[in-house]
Order: C-alpha cells, then sequence, then structure tokens
C-alpha cells in the first residue's frame, strides 16, 4: 500500500508530457498563422497608409516609418476639417445617435416580441409562431432596393427624410427583425420549467421576465445587439438613399471624402476610425459571449 | 384542507385526468402513486395552475382557485428536473421566494442559511446551480421550496433522475425535514410503490387519469380493491393467473389446485388469480423457462415463462438463473387474491403483507 501511495505521489510529481509534434498538429498551426495574417494584413496596411502623404503611397510597399516613408498626419487631420478633406465629426456623431437609437429600440422591442413568440401559441389566419417569426426575419431576405422607395415615401410624407429620427425609423424597421430572429431562438433555448418555477416563486409574468428569463438571455441580448449594431453601423444604402446634406452618416461622408484623386491617407485614416467602435464593442462584450450561461437551470 | 372535486383535465382529446376527487388534510403526507402517464403530474400541474382543468374544482380551505394565477397560490413544487436560477447563486436561490414575498433581504438571506444548513449545503452558499452535483442541485431546488412554508408542498418525483443511494438517503432526510414542517399539505407523486409504503401517511393511486383507490398504504397493499390498484402498487408486477372454477379450481399451466379457504365461497364461474411475485419460489413441480433475471441490490427478479403464462418470480437472495434455462418453480396459490371478470377483489388468501 505503502510502495502504491509513492509510486502515485512521484508520478503526480513529474511534469506533463509534452504532446509530439505530429504532422496534423504542424498543419493547424501553419493554417492559423496564415489566416491571422490574412485577417491583420489589412489592418497593418490600413495603418500605416493612414500616416503616409501621397509620395509615401506611390512608393510601393513599405512598412517602417522614419525608415521607409516619412510619417505624415495629414490623412488625419484631414477628416477634421484639414486641408483636402472634410470634417467627419458630426457624420460620425449622427452615426453613432441612429446606431444605438436603432439598436436599442430594436432589442427592446425584438426581445419582447420573441418571448411572446417563444412562450405563447399565436394563430393569425394560417399563420403560426413559426411562420410569424419567419414573417419577421423574411423582412430581410429581399433586397434593400425593394424597400427603398416605399420607405423614401413614407419618410417624405411624414415629413422625416433627412433627419436623424427619420433614419432611426427605418433602421428600426430593419434591425428588429434581426433582434426577433436571434431572441426567438434564444428564449426557446430557456426551458419553460424556468418560468414556471419563478411563477411558482410568487413571479407574474412580467417579473418573471425580467428577474428571470431576462438575465439568463443576457448571451443572446449581447448577440441580438452586436448584430443589429453592426447591421445599423455598417449601413449604407439607406443613408445614403433618404438623407441628402442635413443629416449624414459616416458611410456616406466616407465615400464622399473620394475625389479625382484618391486620397488613399484619408481613407485609410476613415476606414480606421469607423471601425475602431465595433471592435471595442467586440472586446466588451466578449465575455458575454462565452457559452454556458444556462447551465444549472434544468438537469 | 385541499379539497378537489370532479378534476378533468383532457389534452388532444386524451384524459390525463378523469372525475378526481380528494381531501387532503393539513398536515399529511400523501403518495400518489401510479405509473409512468398515469396522470399525476397532470394533478400536480393543475393544483399548481400550470395546467387549467376543463372542469371541477380545487378549493384550499374553502377558497376557490380556479382563477387563481399560479404566482398567487400559496405553494411550493420540487419537479424531476433539478430546476434552480442559473443566474443566482446558492444562497439567493434559496432567498429568491422570500423576497419576491416581500421580506428584507437580510431576513430572507438568514431564512436561506438556516434551510441551506438543513439541506447540507451551508458551505456552497456562494455557488452558481452550474457548479454542484445533480443531488446537490436538488437539494437547492428542495431548500427554495421548504423555505417559503407554504401551506401546500408539491413533490412530483423529486429524486427519479438520481442515483439509487443518493435517492434512497435524500427521500430519508426530506421525510426528517417534513416532520418538522407541521400543517403542510405534502402531496408527492411517485411510481414506486415501495417508496410509497415507506413515505406516505396516506396513499393515492391513479391509473390513465383515474383515481383507483385512497387511504391507508399498508391496508391498500394487503388488500387492492381491484386488479388495477393490485398492479399500480405491487413491484415487482403481481402475476395474474386464469382461474376457472366448476367442481375444482382450474389455474392454467398451474392444473388443478387446492385453493382451501381462498376458494371456498367462490361461484363457479372465471376469475383471475393476483399473485405476488414474492410468492413465487424457486424448486418445485412446475417447469418455467428463465426469459430474464434482474439483480437490484441484495434481491433478483426472474421473469418466466409457464407454458405461455408470464410470471414474475421474487427472491430476497441474489440467484443467477441463466437465461434460457429451465427451473422448477412453487406458487404459493392459497395466498392469492382472487378478483372477479370486472376486476372487482372478492377473495384473498391469509396471512399478507
Amino acid at each position: 500500500m505503502t510502495d502504491l501511495t509513492q509510486s502515485a505521489a512521484l508520478s503526480r510529481s513529474e511534469p506533463e508530457a509534452v504532446p509530439a509534434l505530429r504532422p496534423g498538429l504542424i498543419a493547424k498551426y501553419v493554417f492559423i498563422l496564415l489566416w491571422s495574417a490574412f485577417v491583420v494584413f489589412p489592418f497593418l496596411w490600413a495603418l500605416t497608409t493612414s500616416f503616409k502623404d501621397a509620395n509615401g503611397v506611390t512608393n510601393g510597399a513599405t512598412w517602417l516609418p522614419w525608415i521607409q516613408y516619412r510619417p505624415s498626419t495629414q490623412g488625419w487631420s484631414s477628416l477634421f476639417g484639414g486641408a483636402g478633406g472634410t470634417d467627419i465629426t458630426r457624420p460620425y456623431l449622427n452615426s453613432i445617435a441612429v446606431t444605438l437609437g436603432a439598436s436599442v429600440i430594436s432589442i427592446t422591442l425584438g426581445t419582447l416580441a420573441a418571448y411572446g413568440l417563444s412562450r405563447f401559441t399565436f394563430r393569425f389566419g394560417w399563420m403560426r409562431n413559426a411562420d410569424i417569426t419567419f414573417f419577421f426575419i423574411s423582412q430581410r431576405i429581399m433586397p434593400p432596393i425593394v424597400l427603398a422607395i416605399p420607405f423614401f415615401l413614407m419618410l417624405q410624407a411624414l415629413g422625416l427624410l433627412d433627419t436623424l429620427a427619420g433614419l432611426i425609423l427605418v433602421y428600426v424597421a430593419l434591425l428588429m427583425p434581426i433582434a426577433v430572429w436571434v431572441m426567438v431562438d434564444f428564449f426557446n433555448s430557456i426551458p419553460r420549467g424556468l418560468d414556471e418555477m419563478a411563477w411558482m416563486d410568487g413571479c407574474d409574468p412580467v417579473t418573471t421576465f425580467v428577474r428571470v428569463i431576462l438575465p439568463n438571455a443576457l448571451p443572446g441580448l449581447v448577440v441580438a445587439g452586436m448584430f443589429c449594431v453592426i447591421f445599423g453601423w455598417n449601413d449604407f444604402f439607406f443613408a445614403f438613399t433618404l438623407t441628402f446634406t442635413k443629416t449624414q452618416l459616416l458611410p456616406v461622408a466616407i465615400v464622399a471624402l473620394n475625389s479625382s484623386v484618391t486620397p488613399w491617407w484619408a481613407l485609410s485614416a476613415s476606414a480606421l476610425i469607423s471601425i475602431a467602435p465595433l471592435v471595442l464593442l467586440a472586446f466588451l462584450v466578449e465575455r458575454f459571449l462565452s457559452k454556458g450561461g444556462l447551465a444549472g437551470a434544468v438537469r | 384542507m385541499l379539497d378537489l372535486h370532479n378534476l378533468r383535465l383532457a389534452e388532444n382529446g386524451v384524459p390525463h385526468l378523469d372525475s378526481i376527487t380528494a381531501s387532503f388534510a393539513p398536515g399529511t403526507l400523501t403518495t400518489i402513486l401510479g405509473r409512468t402517464g398515469a396522470g399525476k403530474t397532470s394533478l400536480l400541474r393543475a393544483i399548481a395552475g400550470l395546467a387549467i382543468p376543463d372542469a371541477g374544482e380545487i378549493r384550499l380551505d374553502g377558497a376557490d382557485w380556479r382563477r387563481l394565477p399560479p404566482w398567487k397560490r400559496p405553494i411550493a413544487m420540487v419537479t424531476q428536473q433539478f430546476i434552480n436560477y442559473p443566474h443566482l447563486p446558492v444562497l439567493d436561490n434559496v432567498a429568491f421566494p422570500l423576497v419576491r414575498r416581500g421580506e428584507k433581504w437580510p431576513a430572507a438571506r438568514d431564512a436561506a442559511r438556516a434551510m441551506l444548513d438543513k439541506v447540507g449545503l451551508a458551505a456552497m452558499v456562494d455557488r452558481r446551480p452550474s457548479q454542484l452535483s445533480g443531488g446537490q442541485q436538488q437539494r437547492v431546488a428542495i431548500a427554495r421550496a421548504l423555505v417559503k412554508k407554504a401551506p401546500v408542498l408539491l413533490l412530483d418525483e423529486p429524486f427519479v433522475n438520481l442515483d439509487y443511494k443518493l435517492r434512497e438517503g435524500l427521500r430519508e432526510e426530506l421525510v426528517e425535514m417534513l416532520r418538522t414542517e407541521t400543517g403542510t399539505t405534502v402531496l408527492y407523486a411517485s411510481t414506486e410503490p415501495r417508496e410509497a409504503l415507506q413515505l406516505g401517511d396516506r396513499i393515492m393511486l391513479m391509473a390513465e387519469g383515474r383515481l383507483l383507490d385512497a387511504g391507508d398504504p399498508r391496508a391498500i397493499f394487503e388488500r387492492p380493491a381491484t386488479l388495477e390498484a393490485a398492479q399500480v402498487v405491487n413491484a415487482p408486477p403481481i402475476n395474474i393467473v386464469p382461474l376457472e372454477i366448476d367442481t375444482v379450481a382450474r389455474m392454467g399451466p398451474f392444473g388443478t389446485q387446492e385453493l382451501g379457504a381462498l376458494g371456498r365461497d367462490l361461484a363457479p364461474g372465471r376469475y383471475r388469480l393476483g399473485l405476488r411475485a414474492g410468492d413465487i419460489a424457486p424448486g418445485g413441480p412446475h417447469r418455467a423457462r428463465v426469459i430474464l433475471t434482474e439483480v437490484s441490490g441484495s434481491e433478483t427478479v426472474t421473469h418466466l415463462d409457464l407454458a405461455g403464462l408470464p410470471l414474475v418470480m421474487h427472491e430476497k437472495s441474489v440467484v443467477a438463473h441463466a437465461p434460457g434455462s429451465e427451473i422448477g418453480i412453487s406458487a404459493r396459490l392459497d395466498r392469492g387474491f382472487v378478483f372477479a371478470a370486472n376486476g372487482a377483489l372478492i377473495s384473498q388468501g391469509a396471512s399478507h403483507g
């Protein structure tokens, strides 16, 4: 017995064996490395280009500032009213307001609609819950051009053309289906037994939703929120067709930077500055996206 | 007093509850015994308000519950699944119903701590349900149900998803805890007759949504009113042997038998003899083929075929009868139950228990 214990203790103290570098493992790491380079390279390219001037850009692929090219802040300053550019501060703030406003409204309404579709049985003519859910998402299946003219006419009738409120309204119509679609699926994965247990513990349906279901749907809310923000932030088509000069969003302002001579330095800086909020958001919400949020609900 | 009157519930034309009328006194533990699909869960869900009966009444101390939503019913429930709030630590899980009831957090927390101490989870208060084992998760669910001190406690096969040893241990602990909860009406749904005999002050037998019998567990076990009740209350299942009486008693493959006192007052006709698995023993004149042997703990249940008649034999020892082999068996036919063609018990042998 003593010998066995000792040998067990000895074997525990030995370092863990390093897995052998099998060909499959090497291929995996090579693939990851290549893919990472593929993903990171454009950012690096944009970053270096944003600090170049016309000469730096036309002199070929150079990477090392001060050594290979003379760094210039011309690209960045032109975005804020500097020479040869335009001030994107206003479009930037407009984009933030429209994206956040539309996303918050879409998530709020979409989550409520999704909970209803997940927990109650609806009948609308021949339509049942699954059909109604598909009806929501079908709004995103048709090409945007189909919606452009009706939206234009409606906003015109409401006097909301070229306004932030008008854009928010249109974006809610576009983003809410995404929120409904994501959240229905998520609520369906939350066992109904949890709702019933909350009822047994004295929660009415609203309290059940707010105190029990919503906290457990947080990863779903984050996913839906991310989708809404990404789609809202990146939209060019409706931002272009439903505005004129008064209300400009960032994607339109960036396109407007282009002229007879393509200002690669300014475009690179604007590309970086436009993806910054999304990158920041992704880092902030990453921890909510981990799996296993519902573990321990029902076993 | 919890009263059910003519409770009916059907889904897609299939009756889940068929005219259930019963009363449950405060401070009693009633075991609702029935096989899967007997309507036990439907009954508990109807009482809890989670299923809406098509007809009938549910009253607690005279108050009509028909229009009372589940969240307003003074009820606690533990289900087969170990349902807990995944986003809350164990302590908050148990304190949750108290906080919802309007109790201040310090008082709710203290009560929850005391209850967790009772169920042996005092050291786990800060953990999430997902960090607990199945048995511990069910203890949390039980603690949350008990901490409310609700007048009605519904337990729907709470230990069915646990392993045998844990189930036995937790059941004993629960019974111990319920002893201190005076005044609580406890309904415990179970498929296991042995559990029902151990637990309940009272037993209620159900099959296909109907109430078969209700009363003292031992009395029902010893004298089941019908063949259906005998089938529900016996595990291993009771054997059914065809019985035909004219000048003698003929019992299918057992042949002509002397029934003694059991058959003395029986008129000539066809009957069914219920014979407990324990009243069939190895060694005897009847040759039966072994179909299957199940060893559970220190007991053996053997499924036999006696000239086309399926039989179950229960031995209180571990025996390995090889499937396919033939063994001699004997039956204590004089200890059987005689049921009429309509299933009613009309005669029974002596010394059951």
